[in-house]
């Protein structure tokens, strides 16, 4: 196998919340590091501060102390609207509540980022049928999320992350809000992605969705362990 | 135009709310463009009135004749110019008057026979100088009610002879003492005689044939400014072009004083509209906060898959200046009717309202202002948020 390149790179990473006089400490010396084209899921019960780390490796939060590199620049090194940039080409989001925008279609959710992006006109509708195509959703463009399932909903926000062509994907419990089938559907894509050569992160409360990653990463307390198989 | 197309959709969204927030605007504008346009209507016709009433004369004095002085007979033959409506010569000296021993100082005036018209003089008793008066330079005058009273102790005078400088003249006619003359350009408290230019000047040793002042009024179906334009015009070919020859100055007072009024109005009127105006950004500013805070999800959701803070500063800015143009259109829109109905309403006076171009520029600018100065505040506001903050909140 050739040489890949280390994508994420957390050392010593640490998040606390001030709840009244109680620190809690989300994210206690997290260390860990994903190379490109991995498949790696974090597993940990509710309230083990996966979401607080996947915040952080999606630049939508900072870190307290520690470091996180990104593609082998620190994440400080860069301003506001950098990181808006970085949110935007380089990463893709799946969240566990889908976070739609309830106002606008299917295929105009999709078509977002790529606004954001500056993409052409002509070539956002390209690529935004084509995202749609991949999640098996291109009848359902002109819907608006209310009139969706969860699973398919679930699709459009994979194909909303998918439409930039992101390096890596953050998924935090995609699955959480489904049920077992569309679950399975759902993690069908994701191997898929990860078959083209996306990096996923995927996080999760379930270990049967766990073990279908190449490599599994425990969190309780805010502690990082690997999970050795 | 993306960005227009999400704020439309976003107006759109809510259609009561956005009315009802639009309202203030719409309202304000109302009140700028209707008051504005009411006032000019009813000013335009009140100026219109008082330029029908030909008290507009002008008044020409003469520096350098350039060896072509102007005479009674030049006078003559301008009044047959179509634009003009009439040319009286005047010149003026002070004289003494006496009857029966009674000796007063009088401002003669030496005029021609139009005079009486374009300083729309009116008779109290007898007529006014005529043209074979100045023609033949005979010795009769016209005097006011004052000196009448003063001087011959009654007004029913007709006949009687009075010297002025020592040269004896007949009243003709007496002129009316009116206080509630608009152009003032008689004086009431003066003691007044009327008398043929050309008997003037015989008398004085200062007033000879070469007329150097005078007055010049419209015709009827011309306006003022025609008039002065064409006696400069006149004047010009006359004086070999010489502007500095000669001044033509045009005593629309009244009209100036009327716009004076106007344009004095005008400002309060649109001054209120315009705090009203205000309000209604108030209210865009506090819907809009409203919409900020409802829409925070949305805000984290677009700053998650990459919308930078330029872009959601954009977004909400666009919002609050659309919601205050489209009120702005819809006022503009309501004003027309208004003053369409108005229109219909008071056709008998002869009244137009109509739109004012400029007030309606006015008011498109000025929305335009408040949508940014009240959008400014939310829609920082909006940028500002952290995209976790605004992703985790409620829920
Ligand atoms: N914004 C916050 N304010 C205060 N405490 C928080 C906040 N976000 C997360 N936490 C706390 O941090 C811990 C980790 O949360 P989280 O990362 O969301 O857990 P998980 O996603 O694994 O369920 C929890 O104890 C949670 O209560
Ligand atoms: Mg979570």
């Amino acid at each position: 196998m050739e040489k890949k390149e280390t994508m994420i790179r957390l050392k010593g990473v640490c998040k606390n919340y001030q709840i009244g006089r109680e620190v809690i400490h989300a994210l206690d010396e997290a260390t860990l590091e994903v190379t490109e084209g991995e498949f790696v899921s974090i597993i940990g019960p509710s309230g083990s501060g996966k979401s607080t780390l996947m915040n952080i490796i999606g630049c939508l939060d900072v870190a307290d102390s520690g470091e996180y590199i990104l593609d082998g620049i620190p994440i400080e090194d860069y301003t506001e609207g950098e990181l808006a940039k970085i949110r935007n080409k380089k990463i893709g989001f799946v969240f566990q509540s889908f976070n739609l925008i309830p106002k606008l279609t299917a295929e105009e959710n999709v078509e977002l980022p790529l606004i954001y992006q500056k993409v052409k006109r002509a070539e956002r509708a390209r690529r935004v049928e084509e995202a749609l195509k991949r999640v098996k959703l291109e009848r359902r463009a002109s819907h608006y999320p209310t009139e969706l399932s969860g699973g398919q909903q679930q699709r459009v926000a994979i194909a909303r992350a998918i439409a930039t062509d992101p390096s890596l994907i953050l998924a935090d419990e995609p699955t959480g809000n489904l049920d077992s089938a569309t679950s399975k559907e759902i993690m069908d894509i994701f191997h898929e992605l990860h078959q083209q050569g996306h990096t996923i992160v995927l996080i999760t409360h379930d270990n049967d969705v766990a073990a279908q990653a190449e490599r599994s990463i425990h969190i309780l307390d805010g502690k990082v362990t690997e999970v050795k198989r | 135009m993306q960005t227009l197309k999400m704020a439309l959709k976003s107006i759109g969204s809510n259609k009561l709310r956005a009315f009802l927030t639009m309202l203030g605007i719409i309202i304000g504008v109302m009140a700028l463009v209707i008051l504005v346009s009411l006032v000019n209507g009813a000013t335009g016709s009140v100026t219109d009135t008082i330029s029908s009433l030909g008290k507009n004369m002008i008044t020409v004095s003469i520096s350098d004749n350039k060896g072509a002085p102007v005479q009674i007979s030049d006078l003559s033959e301008w009044m047959q110019d179509p634009s003009l409506g009439g040319v009286a010569a005047y010149t003026k000296e002070s004289f003494t008057g006496k009857k029966d021993g009674n000796a007063e100082t009088v401002d003669v005036y030496g005029v021609t026979s139009y005079y009486e018209q374009i300083q729309g003089m009116s008779m109290l008793l007898g007529r006014f100088l005529r043209s074979t008066d100045i023609d033949n330079h005979t010795y009769v005058c016209v005097i006011n009610e004052k000196l009448a009273t003063e001087l011959i102790g009654y007004t029913d005078c007709l006949g009687q002879e009075i010297t002025l400088g020592g040269i004896r003249y007949t009243v003709v006619g007496v002129v009316e003492d009116n206080d509630t003359s608009l152009t003032k350009s008689y004086n009431n408290d003066s003691l007044s005689a009327y008398i043929p230019y050309t008997s003037l000047v015989r008398m004085s040793d200062s007033a000879t044939l070469e007329i150097t002042s005078f007055y010049v009024d419209a015709a009827e179906d011309k306006t003022t400014k025609d008039a002065e334009e064409r006696i400069t015009q006149i004047l010009l070919d006359r004086f070999e072009d010489d502007e500095d020859a000669f001044t033509v100055k045009s005593q629309d007072t009244l009209e100036n004083t009327m716009n004076d009024v106007s344009s004095a109005l005008t400002i309060l009127l649109g001054g209120i509209a315009a705090i009203s105006l205000i309000v209604g950004g108030i209210g865009i500013m506090n819907i809009m906060l409203v919409t900020v805070t409802e829409r925070t999800r949305e805000i984290g959701i677009r700053k998650a898959i990459g919308a930078n803070r330029h872009v959601i500063l954009q977004q909400f800015l666009l919002e609050a200046v659309v919601l205050c143009m489209m009120g702005c259109g819809i006022g503009i829109g309501l004003s027309w009717a208004v003053l369409q109905v108005i229109g219909i309403v008071v056709s008998s006076l002869s009244i137009t309202f109509t739109l004012n171009g400029t007030v309606v520029l006015i008011a498109v600018g000025f929305c335009f202002l408040i949508g940014i100065v009240f959008g400014l505040y939310p829609a920082n506001k909006a940028a500002k948020m952290k995209p976790i903050d605004a992703l985790h909140y409620g829920g």
